[in-house]
């Protein structure tokens, strides 16, 4: 047994560099007399500068400085002794959800592993895009309560890393030991800022004490995170704390937590944002009034209301009842603090400016009994005088979403078939997928089926993508036809490449088997474009190939036992920015 | 199992399974990585089966017929019919990642179809004829005894000049000093290499090229290039003075400086888990690693495997899975080389790992081996209830119930393997087999407390 200031000196550590030259005399040669040091210092300056006093008789001094040598580093290596512990790290937190099925956890592996072929341009070909199903995967297993598998955290968290779009998901699923990996990974650090007060749990709201003391002691992220927490879960606990402050925070601060009151928005919160409408700052006070006018019946609303009555009336001296728009002459005092901007942009006459704004914020309750008793579909229909329509309108539209009114919606839309539902009318393609939003899933994608029926595909990506995912079968199939009908007309493949995309993550998987007819090569005929038929073949084939990976995945994360049912899930992405 | 209803026989049928990192690992390189991931699902493939260890299937590629493809599990061996020269190609890992994945996809058959029944048939005879002529060979011998006898003198003739000249190029350093070292560069040990290669000593060559890298390692050069070049005139010392050595060490010795020694140790059959395997690129030749672990014998042995310029060794198991097969053992003491004999079943998922020892063990037993090697760098290791722990700029894996450590060696530091290994943990005891040398452990391995489920780290 080695001493213990010998263990310590021939202690396998990295002290010194990378394997063990700590010079000490536990490496001596065979002459007990020569240290390590001595022989190191003979070697450097060389033999023939400094003489090799350990010489042999009979070996040359070199050669005898080498055989030293020699016994001094296998002595040294083989008495080399552990080193002394670091002090160990914290171990992570328990993750109690439930084990990944190996099959799913195997498709993880394969996921993530595709990440480094990523890299975009050139022809797909016929073969899936794994990573664009893992936005997809990940969803299910944190829908189904899974733990990560230990191993996979690493990849999970470079995916991550690359793309802030997978962060939320990835590190729902990838739980508290990827937080607690992130502390030792400064590449990870990402994961500790997403995650509010470095991973820390927030105090729930039984914890009165806890909650006040961070809301006044805390930075202003692990505040807004406080904030946006209580308010998920005790709405009326979150105003009331934020009102404790409210005179004390600093203009933008308010801003981003009167923003938290958005989720749960509630006629309680009506006194709060009344108050809100004298604010300081001209952000605070429109979005108060924004989140007022949200609220039917507050007296804002209601107030909105009558200004915008006094501007839409029914024309009856007409031989059909019309509606005359009369805008306001003047923006006064009251108007503004009510949240109505008095300055219009470049380019649009103030008083048309001011009308939008009215009857945007105007509950869409009180129309039918202005309008004579009609109803919105009828309201919809009537003609409007002096070319008044448009701004009228885009202004209800811009209600409707905001009230997530279904009937107006509904009427704002009209039928999916009509010819100025394809054409720019006076609802934009972006403001249709916003009213979409406010209708059931179902109708919606009924909706979306018979407008990709009439007008085809080339207006549709944007609609698509607010439509609930797997797709419901009218839907799929009239993408489906759609796209048939594409490939038959001539045209390559990838004029559609954005709903393509888009079918190989939302179609129901139920639908690969109608695609079957699709895979194959069709004749070449004279009006296609050249090779078109062999492209169109091999988009189908990737098409057919993803839907029975994603039924593949579903089926590999469903519990043992349980039966598999399709639940529902949310729009399949955000609408998106650009459309294409 | 005669008890059993379908349920048991999904079962055997779902274990002898691989996993799709355990296929993946047979990949060449991240491209057919990435390629074969691709393939892995049904849509462009057809007339898919396995059965009795082999898979086969179809796959529409952008060509007009169908590629062919068909794996032998029990190699793996691999054919297809596509003109990629990577082995194996993408589709041959498309095939089995489709076949990992269950769900039907590669049902069972009885019968391949021709096609496939055919290279397996040839294979499997050709397989056969080499056993057979290595049975009846060790009998006959050398067609000329005395032929063979005269070519080894000649070529010891030729290593014992080479050993002389690097004694003397080592004397000449000593005598002028290591620190002119720092100057001379690569250039110079890279000529002495050369030399080494002429006279037929592999070993000499490599470490003598070593020599030239040192001098650019970092802080402490002058002590790891006195240790190296220490080690190599031992080299020299043990070769011109083999007939004084005893039978091992001198083997040893051969084995050091690169003389072909065949396989000549007694078959060992055995249930071989497949602990680790990786690769080591330079610029002429990929050297393949496999580490095996005996389930019966206990013991650890190394298969290695070569491939010229880039290509992949064609041997590759994947780890985590037992073969039922036959090691021989090559001469030479202290290492555990072996070549692989007779496979009597293809590798199926193993429900056993090593038995483990503590960081102060794994020391010792690096000292004791290098009583019968000298030369050895490393020893293979199983730790038990070891946790991954950071150490200001550097790793170590410290024992879970005593305050010693072994440090992880540079290489393992900055490997993706080290994130794995330490998530796996998460600050636990955990299983690891590595590589216990002088510069520290090199982690190949982990198991979690509670799995089987082998997680390579390389």
């Amino acid at each position: 047994m080695l001493s213990g200031s010998e263990t310590k000196r021939n202690a396998l550590s990295h002290q010194e560099g990378d394997d063990m030259n700590a010079t000490s005399a536990a490496r001596t040669g065979a002459d007990p007399a020569v240290s390590w040091d001595d022989l190191l210092t003979a070697a450097l300056l060389g033999t023939d500068r400094r003489p090799w006093a350990g010489a042999a008789p009979g070996r040359a001094a070199p050669t005898a400085l080498l055989d030293a040598a020699a016994v001094a580093t296998v002595r040294r290596r083989a008495g080399l002794r552990p080193a002394r512990a670091a002090r160990r790290p914290e171990p992570a937190p328990e993750d109690p959800r439930p084990v990944l099925p190996a099959a799913a956890a195997r498709r993880l592996a394969t996921l993530l592993a595709d990440r480094s072929g990523a890299a975009g341009g050139g022809r797909r070909g016929s073969a899936p895009d794994l990573m664009e199903l893992l936005p997809q995967w990940l969803a299910a297993a944190v829908g189904h309560g899974y733990a990560a598998p230990p191993q996979a955290l690493p990849a999970l968290l470079d995916a991550a890393r690359g793309r802030t779009d997978l962060r939320p998901a990835a590190l729902a699923f990838a739980g508290p030991r990827a937080l607690w990996l992130a502390r030792l990974n400064t590449d990870w650090r990402f994961a500790l800022r997403a995650a509010p007060g470095g991973g820390a749990a927030l105090p729930g709201p039984d914890d009165a004490e806890a909650v006040e003391r961070l809301w006044q002691e805390g930075l202003f992220a692990e505040r807004v995170a406080l904030l946006g927490a209580l308010r998920a879960r005790e709405p009326a606990l979150a105003r009331e704390l934020l009102a404790s402050t409210w005179p004390k925070e600093r203009a933008e601060d308010r801003l981003m937590f009167l923003d938290t009151l958005r989720a749960g928005l509630a006629a309680e919160d009506e006194p709060f944002l009344e108050q809100a409408l004298g604010d300081r700052s001209r952000n605070v006070r429109a979005t108060a009034a924004e989140l007022l006018s949200a609220l039917p019946h507050s007296a804002l609303a209601a107030r909105m209301a009558v200004r915008a009555a006094a501007c839409v009336a029914l024309d009856r001296t007409g031989p059909v009842p019309a509606i005359a728009v009369e805008p306001p002459l003047e923006c006064d005092a009251s108007m503004e603090r009510d949240g109505v901007v008095a300055i219009p942009p470049a380019g649009r006459g103030e008083r048309s400016w001011w009308l939008g704004q009215l009857v945007e914020a105007a509950p869409l309750g009180s129309w039918p009994e202005r309008l004579g008793g009609r109803t919105a579909r009828d309201i919809v229909a009537l003609p409007v005088a002096d070319g008044w329509q448009g701004e009228l309108h885009a202004a209800w539209c811009r209600a409707a979403v905001r009230q997530r009114d279904a009937g107006w919606s509904r009427a704002l839309l009209g039928a999916p078939s009509a010819p100025e539902a394809g054409g720019p009318g006076a609802v934009s393609l972006a403001e249709r997928a916003k009213l979409l939003a406010a209708l059931e899933p179902a109708e919606r994608a009924a909706w979306v089926a018979g407008f990709i029926a009439t007008h085809g595909l080339s207006e549709a990506f944007q609609l698509l993508g607010v439509c609930a995912v797997p797709w419901a079968p009218p839907l799929g199939r009239s993408v489906v036809d759609a796209l048939n009908i594409a490939r038959d007309a001539g045209s390559y493949p990838w004029s559609f490449s954005g709903v393509m995309g888009l079918a190989e993550r939302c179609l129901d998987p139920a639908e690969a088997a109608r695609l079957e007819g699709l895979l194959a090569v069709p004749d070449e005929r004279e009006d296609a474009a050249p090779g078109a038929g062999g492209y169109w073949a091999e988009a189908f084939q990737r098409l057919v190939s993803t839907l029975r990976l994603r039924a593949a995945m579903a089926e590999e994360l469903a519990p043992a036992g349980a039966p598999r049912a399709p639940r529902p899930e949310g729009p399949s992405v955000q609408p998106p920015d650009a459309v294409g | 199992m005669s008890v059993a209803g379908p349920t048991v026989e999904d079962m055997t049928e779902q274990r002898v399974r691989w996993t799709a990192e355990q296929v993946l690992a047979l990949a060449p390189d991240a491209a057919s990585r990435t390629a074969g991931s691709k393939l892995g699902t049904a849509g462009p493939w057809s007339e898919t089966g396995s059965g009795e260890g082999t898979v086969w299937g179809r796959c529409r590629g952008s060509g007009s017929r169908p590629y062919q493809t068909v794996v032998d599990l029990a190699g793996p061996a691999y054919t297809c019919s596509c003109p990629s020269r990577k082995f194996p190609c993408k589709h041959a890992l498309g095939l089995l990642l489709l076949w990992a994945g269950g769900d039907g996809a590669a049902p069972v058959s009885a019968e391949p179809p021709g096609w496939a029944g055919e290279w397996l048939a040839a294979r499997r005879g050709r397989v056969e004829a080499t056993a057979a002529r290595t049975e009846g060979g060790s009998a006959s011998g050398p067609a000329d005894p005395e032929a063979a006898r005269r070519r080894a003198e000649r070529r010891a003739e030729r290593v014992t000049a080479g050993a002389t000249e690097l004694e003397q190029r080592l004397a000449d350093l000593l005598r002028g000093g290591l620190a002119s070292a720092e100057q001379a560069g690569y250039g110079a040990w890279d000529e002495t290499a050369a030399r080494m290669v002429d006279a037929q000593a592999p070993g000499l060559a490599a470490r003598a090229r070593e020599l030239g890298a040192i001098p650019a390692s970092g802080p402490g050069w002058p002590a790891r290039l006195l240790e190296e070049c220490a080690l190599l005139h031992l080299l020299d010392q043990g070769w011109l003075r083999r007939d004084t050595l005893p039978d091992a060490l001198a083997a040893t010795v051969r084995s050091r400086l690169g003389l072909p020694a065949p396989a000549d140790g007694p078959p060992v059959r055995d249930h071989w888990l497949v602990l680790a395997q990786y690769d080591t690129v330079d610029a002429k030749l990929t050297t393949r690693r496999i580490w095996l672990h005996g389930a019966g014998s206990g013991d650890t042995r190394l298969l290695l495997s070569y491939g010229a310029a880039g290509r992949a060794p064609e041997l590759s198991l994947p780890v985590g899975l037992a073969l039922d097969a036959e090691l021989s053992g090559h001469p030479g003491a202290g290492r555990a080389r072996a070549s692989l004999g007779e496979r009597h079943a293809p590798p199926a998922p193993a429900a056993f790992r090593p038995p483990g020892v503590s960081t102060a063990d794994a020391a010792d037993r690096y000292g004791a081996a290098l009583r019968d090697d000298p030369w050895l760098e490393s020893v293979p290791v199983t730790l038990e209830r070891v946790i991954p722990v950071p150490d200001g700029e550097t790793w170590q894996l410290a024992d879970a119930d005593t305050d010693t450590a072994l440090p992880l060696t540079r290489t393992a530091r900055s490997r993706p393997g080290l994130w794995r290994l330490t998530a796996l943990s998460g600050g636990a005891p955990v299983t690891v087999f590595g590589e216990c040398g002088h510069r520290g452990f090199t982690p190949l391995t982990a198991w979690a407390a509670g799995t089987d489920e082998a997680v390579p780290l390389c």
